[in-house]
């Protein structure tokens, strides 16, 4: 690797854990920010000479401590005298080096940094953006693209988001062991709404969004790393290394949605579906379930079977009503349907759906499943009504596309026969 | 002499290649391989998975198992089995009868994402293979 794409490949490593750590010191996401902007520079000319330090995190951190006390300083012999005060809280305590580059600060530090991007009053999108931002060190131009809109309105956003951020709180005390489980919950689900946000994406965007995927994957094995034995951690990693896995074969070269059923086994990325399936396996060991650990453990299902018939669709099926216990939603309800019409037939199966056609009158996917439920018992008509509403509400040009093909066939069997589709 | 070479690197860095990258790095070790096979030096190669997917065994009065790689510093590495076992469990259970025979500080159970066999008897190249629901163990 060459000096450059190496440094550049550290700086990203480090990015978190340096960050964390500044914004610990100054209390201020802007300096720290700025500080680890300026250390970086600072590597920039000095590791390609000197080679580089053996922990480049420590050496950003104390450089861009460093660099951020000057400008306070700088600032305080033009300013008001209260800066004094801040420079000798800042100094302090700031000289156990050791102390500070402790494991357990690194871990509460990056847990805050990411954290803090969870703020519950931001939407959903800007609490991505901004840990993509802040925490992965992606440019406000990349984040744009991944969101499909201009630079200067996600730069806006990020702004803004950020200003809410610093108006808040921001929670400095260390943790307990109570309060880490509290923060770890909104943490891992703002990773897993940025793994979704790049998986759902489809057709002539994918390439676009791939890195939000590769971005969640990242910040989940960073959080396992520093949370190596709670088991949601390991699941939440598994399911997005499990999901990923399929990628390559998401999609045909058209951009056409290939459904689980139809893909090609063989191109699954294999050494993420030997990383997933040991984490699900490790996390069941400990016998603590939930939500994640359960839709890793559906997701490692599917891709134990080597052919989409070899599928356990009767462990599904039982995985599927134990989330539904842990997390009543209807979309589990919708998806436990499926694994029922596979088990027990598409009678069984729509009987599940009837309840949720209030709940889900919105949604794509139900529409979907009812639609191809109704056409597996040959009632056309009613199928056709559903795949027609489903088409309405499809989220891209290839979930519509997707379901157009039913749509045809339907067509196609009606024209033949005349009459609705047998069964 | 037989020789190990233990390879060290920081992992945050190293899982965060692209997939092109980690390709690309796997083909120059191949290429490597190839070579040292040729001359007659190469021995099987092994592809660990990262350390979050492994498990540690603490031998003290009771045995401990702990998620999580072996992190410290004070112990040396000594040896290292190599396991083909169908589950973890099965992996770690293994791993507890190393412990009960030669009673180590701490084993670290690490799951093998790669293994090749290295040359076969006539010099020849074992094709590398990836290695699936197979758990190797790694004691430390």
């Amino acid at each position: 690797m060459t000096d450059l794409a190496w440094i550049d490949a550290a700086l990203h490593a480090a990015r978190p854990q340096a960050i964390g750590a500044l914004l610990r010191y100054f209390r201020d996401l802007d300096i720290a920010e700025e500080a680890f902007q300026e250390a970086s520079l600072r590597a920039l000319q000095v590791w390609p000479v000197k080679g580089p330090p053996r922990d480049p995190a420590a050496w950003l951190i104390l450089v861009g401590r460093n660099s951020a006390l000057d400008d306070v300083r700088r600032k305080a012999r033009f300013e008001a005298p209260e800066s004094d005060e801040l420079l000798a809280s800042l100094e302090a305590p700031a000289v156990d080096l050791a102390e500070r580059l402790d494991d357990s600060h690194y871990r509460d530090d990056v847990l805050r940094l990411l954290f803090i991007c969870c703020h519950p009053e931001l939407p959903a999108i800007q609490q991505i953006a901004v840990a993509l931002r802040i925490v992965c060190g992606l440019t406000v131009r990349e984040i744009a693209r991944s969101f499909l809109v201009s630079e200067s309105a996600m730069e806006q956003r990020i702004t803004r988001a950020k200003a809410r951020i610093a108006a808040a709180e921001v929670p400095f005390e260390t943790p307990g062991a109570a309060g880490r489980a509290e923060r770890l919950g909104p943490v891992a689900a703002m990773i897993y709404l940025l793994f979704n946000e790049g998986y759902s994406a489809t057709g002539g965007t994918q390439h676009v969004r791939a890195p939000l995927c590769d971005e969640a994957i990242r910040l989940a094995r960073l959080l396992l790393r520093l949370f190596p034995s709670e088991p949601e951690i390991m699941g939440l990693t598994a399911l997005l290394l499990l999901q990923h896995a399929r990628t390559p074969v998401r999609l045909d070269d058209e951009g056409g949605i290939v459904v689980l059923e139809d893909q090609d086994r063989a191109l699954w990325n294999r050494n993420l579906m030997a990383e997933g399936l040991t984490l699900v396996e490790k996390a069941l060991r400990l016998k603590r379930p939930g939500p994640y650990q359960l839709q890793a453990a559906i997701a490692a299902t599917h891709t134990r079977a080597a052919r989409a018939e070899d599928t356990d669709w009767a462990e599904i099926e039982r995985l599927y009503a134990l989330l539904e216990q842990l997390q009543r939603s209807p979309v589990v309800t919708l998806n436990r349907s499926v694994a029922v019409s596979k088990v027990s037939g598409p009678e069984a199966a729509l009987a599940i759906l009837e309840p949720l056609a209030d709940p889900l009158a919105g949604y794509f996917h139900f529409f979907g499943v009812k639609g191809a439920l109704l056409m597996q018992l040959g009632r056309a008509d009613e199928a056709r009504t559903a795949f027609e509403r489903a088409i309405a509400l499809a989220n891209t040009a290839a979930e519509a596309a997707h379901i157009r093909t039913h749509l045809d066939r339907l067509l196609k069997d009606s024209a033949q026969s005349g009459e609705p589709v047998p069964h | 002499m037989l020789y190990s070479v233990l390879i060290y690197d920081s992992e945050a860095m190293v899982t965060s290649r692209s997939k092109a990258e980690d390709d690309e790095l796997v083909a120059r070790h191949v290429r490597l391989q190839e070579k040292l096979a040729r001359e007659g030096k190469l021995g099987p190669v092994v592809r660990l998975m990262p350390t979050t997917a492994a498990v540690t065994l603490r031998q003290g009065r009771d045995t401990v198992v702990i998620d999580g790689p072996f992190a410290e510093t004070k112990e040396q590495l000594l040896g290292l089995y190599i396991l083909d076992c169908p589950t973890l469990e099965e992996a770690i259970e293994a791993a507890r009868q190393i412990g009960a025979a030669c009673g180590p500080r701490a084993l670290e159970v690490r799951p093998i994402r790669w293994f090749r066999a290295g040359a076969d008897a006539e010099g020849g190249v074992v094709t590398p293979t990836d290695v699936d629901s197979q758990v190797r163990a790694n004691v430390q």
